[in-house]
This record gives C-alpha cells, sequence and structure tokens, in this order.
C-alpha cells in the first residue's frame, strides 16, 4: 500500500498538495471566527451531493416534473428526506453567504490586496441566490410556478435588454417546456460549475494572501491540521445538525399542487430571503419599478462592489459598515412587513387555504390512481371534489347555496333565490322539502317561482295535517324517492331497507297521493311535475342541469335556471362533474 | 509526546465529526440511489386476456400476439397498453403452448422463420425449435424459450405473464 502511494506521489505530487492543504500555518493559533468561510464551503458540498443524488430522480418536462417529485417523495426511500436537505440547505447557504461577506466587510479584509477575494465571495452569493430562483420552478408546481413569473418579469422591466433577456430564458413567450429544459439546465449546469469555478479562485487567492488575523493575539502559530480542522468539523455539525432538525421537523419540502397556467395563485411569493426584495417593490407605483427592482439594488450592489476601495479611508470603511447595517435592518424590517401584511391579507389567506385543500388532494389522487401520461394537472381538472365547487360558486351561486355558502366554503353576497343543494338527493334533503315550516324557507322553494305553487300548498296544508301513521307512511316515500338518487353515502341503510323503499314505493300511488302530479316509474301522461323517476341519479341530474325545460322536468313552468347544456354554457364533462360532486362522490 | 498525543485525538474527532456531518446528505442520497433495488417490479405474473381463441388457429405454426395490461413506469399508470408479446402455439388436439418472445440469453426478441420452421434469434443466432426447445448445439442461449401457464377461459386464451432473468440456465423471474 505504501509503495503505491509512494509511486503515485511520484506521479502525482499528491503529498506535497495534501501536506498544503492541512499543514498551512495559522497565525495566531485556531480560531471560530475562521470556521464560517469553511461552514459555507461546506453547505455548497451539501448542495452539490443532494443536488446531484436529486438528478437522479427529476424528469424536467411539463407533464413529468411534478410527477417525478411526487414520486421522489412518496416513493423512493428518503427521498422526502433529500429533497429537504437540498431545500433547506439552499436557505442555510444563503444565509451563511451573507454572514460571511458582513464578516468580510467589517473586518476590512476586503481591502488590498484581497480586493479579488471578497469579488469573488460576492459571485457566490450571486450564483447562489441565482441557483434558488431557478430552483423553485423545477417541481413544477403552483407555488414554483406563480413565484418564478415574478423574477422573470421583473427580468423584462431592465432597461433596453430587458424582453430579450427574458425571453431567452422562459424560452418563448409562456412558460412551458423550454422553460423548465433551460432552468434546469442553468440550475444543474452553469451555475454550479461558476461555482466551482469561483471556488477554484477563491482557494487560490486564499493561499495566495493567507488568513486575515485583525487583531493578532499572543497566541503562537499552529498548522490547520488538527486544531483549526477539528473547530471547522465541530461548525460543519453544527449547521448539518441544524438543517436535519428542520428538514425532520417540516417533513422535508412542500410540494403544492402542479402548476396550472389558467388558475392563477394570487398568495405566491418568492422564498423569504427574496421577500424584502419583493416587499421593496412594492413602495414604487406604476411606472416606477424600474428603480426599485433594478436601478436602486443595482446602486446598492454597486456600492458594495467598490467597497475595497471605499475600505482604505477611515470613514469609507465607517461607511461599509454603516451599509451592512443598513442592509441587515431594512431587509429584516422590510421581511416583517411582508409577513405582516400577508398575514391580515384574506386573499392571500384563502388563496393559500384553497393550494393547501388542492395539494393534499392531488397527493390522494395520484397515489391512488397513478398519474396519467398527461401529467398530474389531469387528476384534478377531471375531479368532482376539486372541480364541483368551483363550477357551483361560478354559475350556480348567483341563485342556489350550497351549506349556505357558494360551495368553496365562502359566503354569498347576493340574496338567495333558489334551493340549496348541500345534500341533495338524500333522504334528509326531501325531508326537510316535506316540512310545511321549511318548504318556503330560503333552503328550498323560497326564492322562486315555485313558493306559491301547488307543491308547497299541498305541503303546508295536507301533510301539516297527517295524523302519525301518514307521517310513517310518508317517510317510507321519502326513502322510496331518495333511493332513485342511488347516493354512496345512504348505501348501507339502503340494503338494509329493501321493504320499506318497495312499501315506500306503493304508497307513492296510493293514499299519499304524491301520483297526482307526479310521474314515477309507471308513464303517466297527466303528470305536469318533474318525473321523480330516478330522481337524484346521476342521470337525472345531468338532464336536468342540461335543460330543466324539458317536459320530463319543469317544462314550461321552469323559473330561471338556463340549459346550461343546450345554450353551452357548460359542457357535459362539467355537469358531470358537477353532478357528481353534489351527489357526494 | 503529550502533545502528539493530543494532536492525534484532536485529528481523530476532526474526521469522526466531520464525518458525523456529511453522512446525512451522503446517506439520503445513497440511499435514493440504491432505491431500485428496494423496488421489485410490479404486475409480474398476472392472467392477463391475450387473445380470442379463433385468432390462434390449430396449426401447429407460432404466432406473436401482443400482451395488453396496465403498465406501472414509475409515476406512471398507463392502461390498456402492450407490456410485452408472446407466442401461441396451437396443435389440432387443442393444446396452446404459449413462450415469451424474450430470448433468455441477451434478452433480444426472437422470430419466427416460417420456411426453416424454428425461432431465431436476431442477435446471436440462438435457434430454437416451435415448442420452445433449444435447436443448435452451440447455441448461446442457455436455456429454451421461457414458457408461460396458458387457459383458455370463455373462448379466449390467456396467459399468466411474466419476465424472466437473462443469461442464466435457471428460470427466475426478472
Amino acid at each position: 500500500m505504501s509503495q503505491f502511494l509512494a509511486w503515485l506521489d511520484d506521479r502525482t505530487g499528491w503529498r506535497k498538495l495534501a501536506r498544503a492543504a492541512l499543514y498551512h500555518n495559522v497565525p495566531g493559533g485556531a480560531r471560530w471566527r475562521y470556521v464560517l468561510a469553511n461552514a459555507v464551503l461546506f453547505s455548497l458540498l451539501t448542495q452539490i451531493i443532494t443536488g446531484v443524488a436529486l438528478w437522479f430522480c427529476y424528469s424536467p418536462g411539463a407533464q413529468t416534473a411534478w410527477a417525478s417529485v411526487f414520486y421522489l417523495q412518496n416513493d423512493v426511500a428518503s427521498g422526502w428526506f433529500l429533497r429537504g436537505l437540498h431545500h433547506f440547505n439552499a436557505q442555510w447557504l444563503t444565509v451563511l453567504l451573507a454572514l460571511r461577506l458582513a464578516q468580510i466587510i467589517i473586518d476590512g479584509s476586503c481591502k488590498a490586496p484581497r480586493e479579488v477575494n471578497f469579488w469573488v465571495w460576492l459571485g457566490l452569493f450571486a450564483f447562489v441566490l441565482a441557483a434558488s430562483v431557478t430552483g423553485w420552478l423545477l417541481p413544477w408546481d403552483q407555488k414554483g410556478y406563480w413565484a418564478t413569473k415574478v423574477p422573470t418579469n421583473i427580468l423584462s422591466i431592465t432597461p433596453v435588454i430587458g424582453p430579450a433577456l427574458q425571453r431567452m430564458l422562459v424560452g418563448g413567450a409562456e412558460f412551458g417546456q423550454l422553460t423548465l429544459m433551460r432552468f434546469f439546465a442553468l440550475h444543474a449546469g452553469v451555475i454550479p460549475g461558476c461555482l466551482l469555478a469561483l471556488i477554484v479562485i477563491h482557494f487560490y487567492l486564499f493561499r495566495r494572501h493567507g488568513y486575515v488575523v485583525p487583531n493578532r493575539s499572543r497566541q503562537p502559530d499552529v498548522s490547520y491540521w488538527p486544531d483549526q480542522a477539528l473547530r471547522d468539523a465541530i461548525g460543519c455539525l453544527a449547521v448539518m445538525s441544524a438543517l436535519v432538525i428542520v428538514t425532520v421537523h417540516f417533513r422535508g419540502a412542500e410540494l403544492t399542487a402542479p402548476a396550472d397556467p389558467t388558475q392563477n395563485y394570487s398568495a405566491a411569493r418568492p422564498e423569504w430571503f427574496f421577500l424584502p426584495l419583493y416587499q421593496f417593490l412594492k413602495l414604487f407605483p406604476g411606472g416606477t419599478e424600474v428603480f426599485g427592482a433594478i436601478v436602486i439594488p443595482g446602486l446598492f450592489f454597486a456600492l458594495v462592489i467598490a467597497m475595497p476601495f471605499s475600505a482604505r479611508q477611515k470613514s469609507g470603511q465607517r461607511f461599509n459598515v454603516f451599509l451592512v447595517l443598513l442592509g441587515a435592518i431594512g431587509a429584516s424590517a422590510l421581511l416583517w412587513r411582508a409577513v405582516a401584511e400577508d398575514r391580515a391579507d384574506p386573499v392571500y389567506l384563502a388563496a393559500k387555504r384553497q393550494l393547501e385543500i388542492d395539494s393534499a388532494r392531488v397527493k390522494v389522487l395520484a397515489e391512488a390512481q397513478g398519474v396519467p401520461p398527461g401529467g398530474a394537472l389531469a387528476l384534478l381538472q377531471h375531479d368532482p371534489q376539486t372541480q364541483g365547487p368551483r363550477l357551483f360558486a361560478r354559475y350556480c351561486a348567483s341563485c342556489h347555496r350550497y351549506a349556505g355558502g357558494n360551495g368553496m366554503g365562502e359566503p354569498v353576497a347576493e340574496k338567495e333565490t333558489a334551493s340549496d343543494l348541500n345534500g341533495f338527493g338524500s333522504r334528509e334533503w326531501l325531508t326537510g322539502l316535506l316540512d310545511p315550516t321549511q318548504i318556503s324557507g330560503a333552503r328550498y322553494f323560497g326564492g322562486t317561482a315555485h313558493a306559491k305553487g301547488k307543491m308547497p300548498k299541498f305541503v303546508k296544508t295536507k301533510v301539516s295535517a297527517f295524523p302519525s301513521p301518514q307521517q310513517a307512511d310518508l317517510r317510507k316515500i321519502i326513502a322510496a324517492v331518495s333511493s332513485e338518487a342511488h347516493l354512496d353515502s345512504q348505501k348501507s341503510e339502503e340494503a338494509a331497507e329493501a321493504a320499506v323503499m318497495q312499501a315506500g314505493t306503493n304508497l307513492f300511488r296510493a293514499e299519499i297521493n304524491c301520483a297526482d302530479c307526479h310521474q314515477f316509474h309507471i308513464p303517466d301522461a297527466n303528470a305536469d311535475a318533474p318525473d321523480l323517476t330516478g330522481w337524484g341519479s346521476r342521470e337525472w341530474l345531468t338532464s336536468l342541469i342540461g335543460d330543466p325545460g324539458q317536459d320530463r322536468f319543469y317544462g314550461a313552468s321552469n323559473d330561471r335556471m338556463p340549459a346550461f347544456l343546450g345554450k353551452h354554457i357548460l359542457d357535459a364533462e362539467q355537469i358531470g362533474l358537477l353532478a357528481d360532486w353534489l351527489r357526494g362522490n | 509526546m503529550e502533545s502528539g498525543r493530543r494532536n492525534f485525538f484532536k485529528g481523530a474527532a476532526a474526521v469522526a465529526l466531520g464525518g458525523a456531518a456529511a453522512l446525512a446528505p451522503l446517506g439520503a442520497g445513497l440511499s435514493a440511489l440504491l432505491d431500485p433495488l428496494r423496488h421489485r417490479s410490479e404486475g409480474q405474473g398476472e392472467w392477463i386476456r391475450v387473445t380470442a381463441l379463433e385468432a390462434a388457429p390449430d396449426d401447429n405454426v407460432p404466432r406473436k400476439f401482443a400482451v395488453v395490461a396496465d403498465e406501472i413506469d414509475a409515476w406512471n399508470k398507463t392502461p390498456n397498453v402492450p407490456i410485452g408479446a408472446v407466442y401461441l402455439r396451437r396443435s389440432p388436439k387443442g393444446e396452446i403452448v404459449a413462450l415469451n418472445v424474450i430470448c433468455p440469453h441477451a434478452g433480444g426478441l426472437i422470430d419466427y422463420v416460417p420456411s426453416d420452421q424454428c425461432f431465431l434469434c436476431p442477435l446471436h443466432k440462438s435457434i430454437f425449435n416451435p415448442d420452445g426447445a433449444i435447436k443448435n448445439l452451440r447455441s448461446p442461449a442457455p436455456r429454451p424459450m421461457d414458457s408461460l401457464p396458458v387457459e383458455v377461459r370463455d373462448g379466449a386464451i390467456w396467459v399468466r405473464f411474466e419476465n424472466f432473468r437473462v443469461g442464466v440456465a435457471q428460470k427466475i423471474p426478472a
């Protein structure tokens, strides 16, 4: 073995390199303040290791990106942990780099001859931020998608080259396949390559200039190994421990619902360390954004670049320290404002809540059905539980209500002028309809043209006078009519009560005589009220929504409800989604 | 001497603590990379309806049929796509043989050559009899073609479809 190492040393000179790396002189003894630089490099190395491993699991396509990340989180062993480390370490790295820059500036160690080394650190910071911006988009989820649109749009307001720059980055006018491929190439190829190049330059310059010892203590010099190495190891372990704790605490990184270019996510925000800039931008009214986004940050950055020169004078060094403090305090204040404003913003909170619902739902669907080749978004688009409430809120809730709201759990400003359809088809809903105190209330016919029609009149005069045997019969009829809906929620009850429902079907035509007006299984030319054959079933409901003015339903006495299919307001699939959701499946 | 020993312990501690710090990203990364070893191929060995009986004439001539089933490919689940193919050979007496088209040597897709009445793998020229047995004496293939359990149900031919590991003499599920 030692012979082989000697041979290798003869050919490569590795021993000299290792000696130079491990036994270089640390003037004034080992110190904790030197740990920060190596903690940054360790954090960067962690990002590269986890990033390469993630690369093995990622597919950069508009139809596949979300699904591959979902698969990683759900099916790959410790995949959620791997992605969580990468996600949170990106934030660690940013913070550590910012601290390191502050350290350099406050120490004044950006002065000659270390100007270039300072710019290398600045370059690392810029590329790490770029890696974050390009990384958000890659899961192709709602949050990342909409959070990335903001920075790319800001890019386009850059004077002169902005629009071309944006088009180059996005790969066209709209976000799509090319955007993902470009962002991925930047995120996993170009940016890490630049970072590695900067690190090589940094090491070279560090070898040239050595440590910065601000107030040389009386301690004797030591070699890097083992004293400083031990401190660095402890520092790196502390960084990693905090990272692991945070990753486990949050159960890894979030994956929200797949990106939907047609559904704006109004709570989209950049990662927290960009929020100060985001908040700063809000201070600038329309037309002047270029100052908030480009000019002022650009000036600030120019001042920072010039720090090695301004630090030569004592007043310049004071100004630099002042700039660091101003940056830190200003950023903290803006960050706090941004978070506080969002927490008090009902639109933001509602969008966030809705996205949480959709994100949880799509994961259930993806796990149960697998992701279709067209992408995971289709899972939500064809899901009654997701689309039903949205369609209801948009097309039905101007008259109808669902549990008093618009279907999405929100109140409606307009007056309720048609029935509340929560539980439509169920025994409970029918029981309420046949309750003399309710039928002309808001939940049923109250707001409609039928409020004074035959049915409310029948319920209020006849049903209210029923003696208890007839009340019992009525319950059997309700069971029979409700069973026409074949609701999943009543399956077990109905299986156990076949005799009750049969009795109800017979009673429908007997003493209570619903069949005077309603047709029920047996054709009846004289029946002018809605046909209750198959009442509440998918077929009945979709047909009614399609055109309530059919003879089978309200005919000429239809109130205001439009023929949603006949007038091409909704298509058959949308009506199906609505019906399935109303029927509770 | 004393400081030499202290330095050794410091160095050992630096290696141990630094190694511990690198453990989480390396471990998580390796675990994800090795994940395919943990997942066994799904949907293997299920009974699949291959064709109607009439589509396979009882003339002892092997014919190739696609095996159509739900395909699970990582996160994608695609219903009714070809997941493989079999040769079906029906004798006048009604006996049916089902052979997987994959060559047990290196996984090539085997052709049937009607003029020579034999199977031929175009990759390394393994030759098999119509019943799947090895025909050439110095066959590259280490075992006969993989036969599959076959049944007739309601006028249709069903096969318990499965792929096997190639390059070994035993028939081991892939």
